[in-house]
């Protein structure tokens, strides 16, 4: 049976019912367009959100601290012994030979790494606020933290140019009214605070961090927390993130350290994403399937109303599966114009969202709707959307082309 | 010898529901080549019934139906589309045309779902078929802008169109004025004349008579047959004929 006449039939038949056939791509077009749609916004703001949150920390951070409790050296000579109220042997803090687990690493790192010294500080000007306090080094820290990016006020090499620089967020430094070149007063709880300039001012977007995260020398956060020459951190930059869960296991295998990938950092919020994901794609699908039934509507009516066509195809001997595939055709078709609108709909639709600016309570600016424009959003929403058609014009099809001919011109007759 | 061109042997068609009925009951039949065989009989006989059978529309419920030497009974419905496609053209009591088609794209239908010959010789055949049958003006223009009689030359036009060694016709002029049912009927008679074989269910006695041989059904079987014509002995000959010949 040549294709060419049943492209031929499947043509005539739906460019003869203009207003089915426009309803029917209409049907597929809105499903598509609102497909993608919802596909870029959902994805846009996820990705950006994610990548504020892979930009601000580093991909894996090496903590000064074992998965598994250290065995104790009563348990090693004494394996088979039950001891209680032993006390703990006291390891100095930070992480041995930081130096050279960084050239170890750096050996076979796709990416760099940089050392810091993590520890809480009180920030005192006229009020007083908790922050967490990172000693690092600036020739290093360029290497692994897009910190330098985020200044908006002075450099990171500023650190080393005055007695205890230290950088703060914009959000502390509003709501300590600090300004560039200020001094604060710095303590760690206990002893005498000391005196610190504000050398920077940097704005990474996410408010948490912009508001309770400071950074310093690493001397200086030696001396708030009291140990000098400790390094307690090592942090990691990859060039690809997405690899930081293997390259922490492939770490801490390594070093014996406790490695935290980015993803581990955050896996309740990525388990929310996953959920959130699921719950778009369900409600993706069900639109895709909600605009195939207008094809569906549109392929019975067309059916039924050729009954005799369909029993004079038949009764010239074309065979039954043919003629089911000329309403098949016709509902690709149709689907294949309405995907094309619907590509120019939903393409338009996203445009229009980027266009319009909320304020964004976690970054706490102003800021466009993220789209996110991905061929697959096209593809997949054209595939899926193809297949819906297809399959509703399938049933229609097949009950239509079972109905003995003999049946359909005897009714006439 | 007469060739055979449609032979059934014990062919019945019975419909199981709430009340079983038998259309066709133990019809036993050959038609040569070339014959024009017209079945008659009164209405619910059975004769449309029979027409359907040996035109492979339907399927007997026993019995066996062979055209030009091939048996159909084990025959899929596929199989049964593809000799229906190629050895039997059909013409029914409403023309049956796509109302969407032009007559020429009606005509070329069964050669392109054959699909054996070139654009240019499907186009070539059916313009020689639709002006053959006084149709040559009337090529461009869809069935609604035909006049009845010429919908039926139409559709006499499609079931010629792949040269089918049989043409089965229901009533084919049980819608036409006087003058096209003398029209039409006179195609059919020059079908058979040029040794295409054509059966056609008639209840016009007057025009049944002008065939070669008309059987006339009464519940389900053959009440009477009359030969007439010039080819009387050998078609009487031919009916007599067990051996079915392509």
């Amino acid at each position: 049976m040549t294709t060419n006449l049943l492209l031929s039939i499947a043509w005539t038949h739906v460019s003869t019912r203009v207003r089915q056939t426009l309803v029917g791509m209409f049907g597929v077009a809105m499903g598509v367009g609102f497909t993608i749609m919802m596909a870029g916004l959902m994805q846009g703001s996820q990705i950006d959100f994610l990548r504020q949150l892979v930009d601000t920390m580093p991909h894996v951070t090496v903590e000064d601290e074992r998965r598994s409790v250290p065995s104790q050296p009563a348990d090693q000579e004494y394996a088979a012994v039950q001891m209680s109220n032993v006390a703990n042997v006291n390891r100095r803090p930070g992480i041995r030979y930081p130096d050279a687990i960084m050239t170890s690493l750096r050996s076979w790192l796709p990416g760099d790494v940089a050392p810091s010294v993590k520890t809480t500080a009180i920030v005192d000007h006229g009020g007083r606020v908790g922050v967490t306090l990172t000693g690092i080094d600036p020739r290093l820290e360029v290497r692994v933290s897009k910190l330098a990016s985020q200044m908006l006020e002075g450099k990171l090499t500023d650190l080393s140019k005055a007695a205890n620089g230290i950088i703060i967020g914009q959000a502390l430094a509003e709501k300590l009214a600090v300004k560039y070149g200020n001094t604060v007063l710095l303590g760690a709880g206990e002893g005498t605070p000391i005196s610190a300039t504000v050398v920077g001012i940097f704005r990474s977007g996410l408010k948490r961090v912009d508001e309770g995260q400071i950074y310093s020398l690493i001397g200086l956060a030696q001396t708030l927390m009291g140990q000098t020459g400790v390094i307690n951190q090592l942090r990691l930059r990859l060039n690809d993130p997405v690899v930081a869960q293997k390259v922490a296991t492939q770490v801490e295998a390594q070093i014996g350290y406790k490695s935290v990938s980015w993803q581990e950092a955050n896996s309740d919020l990525l388990s929310t994403f996953a959920t959130r994901d699921f719950i778009v794609l369900t409600v993706m699908g069900a639109m895709l399937l909600t605009s195939s039934f207008a094809t569906y509507n549109i392929i019975s009516t067309i059916t039924h109303e050729k009954r005799h066509d369909i029993a004079i195809m038949k009764s010239l001997g074309m065979r039954e599966y043919s003629v089911r595939r000329i309403f098949i055709i016709e509902a690709a078709m149709m689907g294949s114009v309405g995907i094309l609108f619907g590509w120019i709909l939903g393409y338009l639709l996203c445009y229009g969202w980027s266009q319009i600016t909320i304020f964004n309570p976690l970054t706490g600016a102003t800021v466009p709707l993220q789209i996110y424009y991905s061929p697959m959003h096209y593809i997949a929403s054209g595939a899926i959307s193809i297949l819906c058609c297809a399959v509703a014009a399938f049933f229609p099809a097949r009950k239509a082309t079972r109905v003995h001919p003999v049946e359909i011109i005897r009714g006439a007759s | 010898m007469t060739k055979i061109a449609l032979q059934v042997m014990g062919l019945v068609r019975r419909v199981q529901g709430v009340i079983s009925h038998t259309l066709v009951d133990g019809i036993d039949l050959s038609v040569a080549k070339g014959e024009f065989l017209a079945i008659t009989g009164p209405s619910g006989s059975g004769k449309s019934s029979l027409l359907y059978l040996l035109g492979l529309l339907d399927a007997p419920t026993e019995g066996e139906v062979i055209i030009c030497g091939q048996a159909t009974s084990k025959l899929s419905e596929t199989e049964r589309a593809d000799v229906r496609l190629t050895k039997c053209g059909f013409v029914f009591q409403f023309h049956f045309l796509l109302a969407e088609f032009t007559a020429l794209e009606n005509v070329l239908l069964p050669m392109r779902a054959a699909g054996q010959m070139s654009t240019k010789d499907m186009n070539d055949r059916a313009m020689s078929l639709l002006t053959s049958l006084g149709l040559g003006e009337q090529t461009a223009k869809r069935p609604n802008q035909l006049s009845g009689g010429q919908r039926q030359r139409v559709a006499l036009a499609r079931a010629l169109a792949n040269r089918p060694e049989i043409i089965v016709a229901d009533e084919p002029t049980g819608n036409l004025d006087t003058a096209s049912t003398e029209q039409v009927f006179g195609i059919l008679r020059d079908i058979a004349d040029s040794g295409q074989t054509v059966v056609v269910v008639t209840h016009d006695a007057a025009l049944a008579a002008r065939a070669d041989r008309r059987i006339h059904i009464v519940d389900g079987k053959i009440h009477e047959t009359t030969f007439g014509g010039d080819r009387k002995s050998e078609i009487a000959a031919a009916a007599g004929t067990a051996e079915c010949q392509s």
